[in-house]
């Protein structure tokens, strides 16, 4: 089996490459590339994201044909993806970081800054939160609910259909930190970063 | 709910691992690689490296200590000391590093702060400030606690936030390496001119002074090295200890 991690110079993503090669072993062949015939032909795609959400669509439309392919893969073969941070975020139709970006548009919804109620809450919501987890997810096998996770993010993912969250987590208010709709998935926290749960949620995905 | 951090750190030196008092008497103890993923599999939250090197032909060896320890330990890794541009912070991140911590670059030139955060996003930009007490006000010291910038410290931390800062590390000078406590007036003073967490670091001498780092400081992190690193108390007796005070901790 083949998955790829999509390097289109999101920012640091090494610590995902460390992550999934670490789960992977040498069961599964991890591979880090923009080509677009080899994500084409791949069995799973994670997409990570780090920086605006502005800086990361900028950065996928610039390697001509990407979006397209990725567009294929996730929403016409339905063949499973794994977004994490930005790479979740990216499925909303629109975003608000920086300037009115346009997403992927996968999934409705939009992104916009977390209110942190005039100050109270400190941003970016950075460290350890548990989730609740709020619908059956494959990628949550054997992790149990209230489980923690590592987030760093100023931004929230708010999608118009509530069905697709399968968790959230609290904090100035009730976020939304992971989406599963058919084949696609997405955490706002970094499983590569949550220590040995984080690698659950990846073996997960991997082996869905 | 979101929890409080404890960030074991360790402070590295030609490759080694060392803790200085008051940043002289350094002694070595152990490889920083091994020492890291003690730490995290003791349940730290975050692991930070200070690179203290000194001479230049020796700086290079820092990448090859963060490689190695980010395809062991999966949690969040912060890398500072001797940080000078975007190029260091770019080579960090490749290495496999989360999060930089930048110190003098940002007081010679606060645009490093700027680009950096906008390049990499904020989330991986860390100010760390240096500050001692002089009359009613703290200033920012450089270059490892040696010189004395005069710049005031919480006017400073205002000024890194809007620059992109996604979180500071303030270190007290006046207490590090004297294992009395955080300076809890400079902690909680900073903490609420910023809205941007605030890393308590400087003087813990026993698991009280990170309460208070917290509770009265209003850190949303605290970082120690000697009390963890000399086996004083591990990371879980720490995180116990602050979970009996009322204080959320991942367990």
């Amino acid at each position: 089996m083949n998955v790829i991690i999509v390097d289109y110079n999101s920012g640091n993503i090494s610590s995902v490459i460390n992550s999934f090669k670490e789960v992977a072993q040498d069961k599964v062949n991890i591979e880090v590339t923009s080509d677009l015939n080899k994500i084409k032909s791949s069995d799973k795609v994670v997409l990570p994201g780090q920086g605006s959400f502005k800086s990361c669509i900028d950065a996928l439309n610039k390697i001509n044909g990407l979006t397209d392919i990725l567009n294929e893969f996730a929403i016409i073969n339905k063949k499973p993806l794994f977004g994490i941070c930005v790479g979740l975020q990216m499925f909303a139709d629109i975003g608000y970081e920086e300037t009115e970006t346009k997403g992927l548009g996968w999934i409705s919804g939009k992104v916009s800054k977390i209110d942190n109620q005039g100050g109270k809450f400190k941003l970016p919501h950075i460290g350890w939160n548990q989730i609740n987890i709020v619908k059956d997810s494959k990628i949550f096998q054997n992790i149990e609910n209230n489980s923690h996770m590592y987030f760093v993010h100023s931004y929230e993912f708010i999608p118009e259909d509530k069905n697709v969250i399968s968790a959230t987590t609290d904090y100035s208010s009730n976020i939304v930190c992971s989406i599963d709709r058919e084949n696609i998935f997405g955490t706002q926290f970094h499983p590569e970063k949550s220590d040995k749960l984080g690698l659950q949620i990846i073996n997960n995905f991997i082996n869905l | 709910m979101l929890k409080n951090r404890i960030i074991p750190c360790l402070d590295v030196k030609n490759g080694r691992v060392v803790k200085g008092i008051n940043f002289v008497d350094l002694k070595d103890a152990g490889d920083p690689v091994e020492q890291a993923k003690i730490y995290s599999d003791g349940g730290a939250d975050e692991i930070c490296f200070l690179d203290i090197t000194a001479s230049n032909e020796n700086r290079d060896i820092i990448y090859d200590v963060v490689e190695k320890t980010s395809k062991k330990c999966f949690v969040p890794l912060t890398v500072g000391g001797g940080v000078r541009s975007i190029e260091d912070i770019n080579k960090l991140l490749n290495c496999g590093a989360d999060k930089v911590s930048i110190n003098t670059a940002a007081v010679e030139n606060s645009k490093v702060v700027l680009d950096s955060s906008k390049k990499f996003g904020s989330q991986c930009i860390v100010v760390a400030i240096d500050a001692k007490k002089n009359g009613d006000k703290w200033e920012i010291f450089t270059h490892g606690g040696r010189n004395n910038s005069g710049i005031d410290a919480l006017e400073y931390a205002k000024q890194m936030e809007e620059n992109g800062a996604g979180e500071l590390l303030v270190t007290s000078m006046d207490r590090d390496g004297t294992q009395v406590g955080y300076d809890i007036d400079l902690m909680s003073k900073i903490s609420s001119k910023v809205n941007i967490p605030l890393i308590a670091s400087g003087g813990v001498g026993n698991l009280d002074h990170l309460v208070d780092g917290i509770q009265s400081g209003k850190a949303s992190a605290v970082l120690a090295a000697s009390i963890f690193h000399y086996g004083k108390y591990s990371v879980k007796e720490a995180k116990e200890y602050l979970d009996s005070k009322g204080i959320p901790v991942r367990i």
